[in-house]
């Protein structure tokens, strides 16, 4: 069957636990061979979704089609056009990385013959041939979710879900899966992935979807939507609060709009265009003031502001902090 | 992947190339699917050799307990040497321990999410489980076949045919094949292994309570009752009639028909644990 000009078509989708509304009118258009980036605190639905997607869980209402296959009548005929990289890296541990994609591509219904080929390909791709022989146990996280991807690779998926594919990765793991993930969509496979972390989207993604309480709130590309949210932000606090009006005129002096302040922790935040400029302009001006700061520095704009744009409200768990902290590193 | 044009490597076969529809198709595909998983099963079996070390731990350290401490203290009532009592015992007891085995790797699968990429995959689904059973079995086969030939260096034999021998073997596989989906159940309702570790706390009651040490009529009424009860007795008392091993004779009827009980109880176990633990797998997709 030919393959249609959308990946993912999902409208009105609806999942229900006990109370709680999952998903609650989940639409989401997405057109093949993009990386549509889902982007959302813990507990928005992202995961739900992409459960829903790969036919691992029932949908209680709405429509949904990946690949041009109807997820809820025909779900092993998607089964065949998608693959799927969840939380966490599913493979068996026990088992070295040649014996673990030699079982899926086998599970996969390829000869046994064609089997052995297929994994070595993928040992090669994704840079695992020197430990093809090791048991999973002895891999690295990067390595795990390099393996899990592969695994998810065996035959060329028309579609890929990828759930959360750097949580729990160091810098470098991180880099490792992303180096991965754009050697593939070079394919032509749509990738459809969630994150909590708006760098990785960007990183990523020519489209990102933003998830809120279940549903789609924005759908932009991820320029479009770092415009709307700004640039980076300068943060500045000084160490004698009676200082806080002065090092709020030296931010006002580089900010884009009015920076905002808090008197508690002594601080001045604003978004900046000129990155490096404005914080040398600021430090340089308050250091000629005698001015004692205990923290100056730059940040990129978070999942969190991203949501204090679009709902006015913060994320209500502490995802954001931790986006923060990762994005930056 | 360093070249950033064509992945590095060729692409997989695409979907429409794999042929495995239609009704011979898919259950030749059941079949080699269950290959597949059961394979995997294997190859834990032979890279972690120690596992069995593990497994057989306690039935070791049980033979030397009862068969050589305790051993001179216990009788067996209507006569007979002990630790040819003991051994058929210690049989039922690793076959009874094994649910804990399946349970243990079922939560594993689930919690390491292997489970939900089988589901994701187009095998033969019910691959999963038989695969799981054939495996388990296999292993347990395993685990009989080390317990026998340690059984027959500290004196034990069997006195019976060679087709008697065999069928008591077959009841104790019979046995394990009916706690599958006990464990199957256990391993889909528990949270995480720690938990399944836990089960410890079922399992050994299970098989201690029961004929495999002592015989119920020397437990107090009640409990030698229940023990008399105990599926793990039945399997334990037809084995040692087949084996011709010392029986403990008893005038109760569930004693006296244990060849009877020992194909009824896994029967009854299978027919009532496998709609439950399937209908808790099919939850998955809830």
């Amino acid at each position: 069957m030919p393959t249609p000009e959308t990946s993912i078509a999902a409208t009105g989708l609806r999942k229900i636990y006990g109370d709680k509304r999952a998903l609650d009118g989940f639409d989401l258009t997405v057109p093949r061979g993009t990386v549509y980036g889902l982007l959302g605190p813990n507990g928005a639905g992202k995961t739900t979704a992409v459960r829903i997607l790969a036919t691992l869980i029932r949908l209680d209402g709405g429509h949904a089609e990946v690949a041009g296959v109807d997820v809820a009548r025909e779900p092993r005929n998607v089964r065949r056009r998608i693959g799927l990289a969840g939380q966490y890296a599913a493979v068996d541990e026990i088992l070295t990385g040649r014996q673990n994609l030699r079982m899926f591509a086998r599970l996969f219904h390829l000869s046994s013959r064609r089997a052995q080929q297929r994994a070595d390909e993928l040992l090669e791709q994704f840079e695992l041939t020197d430990a093809a022989d090791n048991g999973v146990k002895e891999y690295s996280g990067g390595m795990r979710r390099r393996l899990d991807l592969a695994a998810s690779m065996i035959l060329t998926p028309d579609v890929l879900f990828m759930d959360e594919p750097t949580t729990g990765l160091d810098p470098r793991g991180r880099n490792e899966v992303w180096r991965a993930v754009r050697s593939l969509v070079t394919g032509g496979t749509t990738v459809l992935l969630t994150t909590q972390y708006l760098d990785e989207a960007d990183q990523l993604a020519d489209r990102i979807a933003v998830i809120d309480a279940g549903r789609v709130i924005a759908d932009d590309t991820p320029a479009a939507l770092k415009n709307s949210v700004g640039s980076d932000r300068i943060d500045v606090v000084v160490q004698d609060p009676a200082d806080l009006p002065a090092a709020r005129k030296a931010v006002t002096a580089v900010a884009i709009g009015e920076p905002s302040s808090d008197e508690a922790e002594g601080s001045v935040h604003a978004p900046v265009r000129d990155r490096v400029g404005a914080l040398t302009e600021v430090a340089r001006t308050l250091q000629e003031q005698g001015i004692v700061l205990d923290d100056i520095g730059l940040r990129r704009p978070t999942l969190d502001d991203v949501f204090l744009l679009l709902t006015g409200s913060r994320t209500d768990d502490d995802t954001a902090t931790s986006a923060k902290e990762d994005a930056t590193a | 992947m360093s070249t950033p044009t064509r992945a590095g490597g060729p692409d997989g076969p695409p979907a429409a190339t794999i042929d495995d529809d239609g009704p011979q198709r898919s259950a030749y595909w059941a079949v080699i699917d269950c290959w597949t998983v059961v394979r995997r099963e294997l190859t834990h079996v032979i890279r972690q050799p120690s596992n069995i070390a593990w497994q057989l731990g306690f039935p070791i350290v049980a033979v030397l307990l009862f068969g050589y401490v305790f051993g001179s203290a216990m009788s067996v009532p209507g006569g007979g040497d002990y630790r040819e009592y003991l051994m058929p015992g210690l049989f039922g007891m690793t076959m009874a321990f094994g649910f804990m085995n399946t349970a243990y790797a079922v939560v594993m699968d689930t919690t390491k999410g292997v489970t939900d990429r089988f589901r994701s995959m187009p095998m033969s689904s019910s691959a999963v489980v038989t695969g799981r059973g054939v495996g388990d079995l296999i292993s347990a086969s395993v685990d009989l076949l080390v317990l026998a030939l340690m059984a027959l260096v500290v004196g034990w034999r069997s006195d019976g045919s060679v087709l008697a021998t065999v069928a008591a073997f077959g009841l104790f596989l019979l046995l394990r094949f009916a706690l599958i989906w006990i464990g199957i159940l256990l391993g889909l309702m528990v949270p995480n292994e720690e938990a399944a570790g836990n089960l410890f706390a079922v399992a050994f009651p299970f098989g201690m309570i029961s004929s495999a040490f002592v015989a119920p009529s020397l437990m107090p009424d009640w409990l030698g009752t229940i023990a008399a009860w105990n599926p793990v007795s039945s399997t334990v008392t037809a084995a040692r009639e087949l084996f011709g091993n010392p029986v403990a004779g008893s005038d109760t009827w569930i004693e006296q028909h244990a060849l009877l009980m020992a194909v009824v109880w896994p029967l009854v176990i299978t027919a009532v644990f496998v709609p439950l633990a399937v209908r808790r797998f099919q939850r998955l997709s809830r």
